[in-house]
């Protein structure tokens, strides 16, 4: 039996890297290694970066003290993912969401599980579930996703700042 | 792939492997399409132009009076080295895992050289001039890596 002509051919593309996060950013997956979310204070302001660059991103200045932040926090905004394309393990629709966590000043993207996506909204109060720290390894993958807590929402003036 | 050595500016920094890749897969047209799938026959055909030449790998139109062409034409599975450069430290995205050299090879039969690997151990054995032939994979897939590479003629 004959073989279908060749129509497309696959073009490989590919470039491999050792990157490095660099000393701030190793000292906060070092304690994810532990379960801590460990921010760092830009000297100027008293803000708190999480996950941290090592310098404060309005100032300039060297970001030496570490903060700990909680794994919970407020949603300040949201996406609701319908579109299901190449790279995606999950199934939709599920939430992204920018989350406040308490004690740090800039929020964080997340995937938000367990929610009904008519029902996540502005001002939520989420939690990490994290993976069984057996499997925990320096990297935010320690999280599997955050899911509401059950709480009051929190107050628009508790985040207006970050929206 | 080298990698730096940790040194105390670097030590308990950490690194970790990060792959880009995008692969996509382009439509081949009737006339590369052909010829891929010559390939797998082991069979590779060029395509003649207007003046006569016959190009390898096809084109669909002619370079100069811009014509739709048809006709192809089988040529040789040995040919000649018209330009080598040597590769003497392969990266694992290339055809051969050992010292290679890439070589514009004109197929007997053919007016133009084919881009490939050629497999001759150190450079010294390749030179414009060169005969050389095609050693084909045992599983081919209609892919210009149908072809493994290139060998000296006779070796």
């Amino acid at each position: 039996m004959a073989e279908d002509p060749i129509t497309g051919i696959v073009c490989p593309i590919r470039l491999d890297y050792t990157i490095t996060p660099g000393r701030a950013q190793t000292r906060f997956l070092r304690g994810l290694e532990s379960g801590k979310l460990l921010g760092q204070r830009c000297p100027a302001t008293g803000k708190v970066y999480m996950p941290p660059r090592g310098s404060s991103p309005t100032h300039g200045l060297p970001t030496t003290e570490e903060v700990e932040v909680a794994d919970r926090g407020t949603v300040t905004t949201f996406c609701v993912v319908n579109l299901q394309f190449a790279s995606t393990v999950r199934e939709i629709p599920y939430v992204c969401a920018q989350i406040l966590l308490d004690g740090a000043d800039i929020p964080f993207f997340f995937v938000v599980q367990e929610v009904d996506v008519n029902e996540i909204r502005m001002g939520m109060r989420v939690e990490a579930v994290w993976k069984d720290p057996s499997e925990w390894g320096p990297t935010l993958e320690n999280i599997l996703f955050f899911k509401p807590t059950g709480e009051a929402d929190a107050s628009r003036e508790s985040y207006k700042e970050h929206v | 792939m080298s990698r730096k050595a940790e040194t105390d500016a670097t030590k308990g920094i950490l690194t970790a492997p990060y792959v880009l890749e995008y692969s996509y897969t382009r439509s081949t047209g009737p006339v590369l399409g052909r010829f891929f799938s010559g390939l797998r026959d082991k069979k590779i055909e060029g395509i003649r132009v207007a003046d006569g030449r016959v190009l390898v790998p096809p084109v669909e139109t002619d370079p100069v009076t811009g014509d739709e062409l048809d006709e192809f034409v089988q040529v040789g599975e040995i040919g000649t080295v018209t330009a080598c450069s040597w590769l003497a430290e392969p990266r694992a995205e290339h055809p051969l895992d050992k010292p290679f050299a890439w070589a514009l090879v004109q197929l007997d039969g053919a007016d133009t050289g084919l881009l490939h690997a050629v497999d001759c151990g150190s450079a010294e054995n390749l030179e414009v001039g060169s005969r050389v032939e095609v050693s084909w994979r045992d599983e081919r897939h209609g892919f210009i890596t149908d072809i493994e590479c290139f060998r000296l003629l006779g070796d």
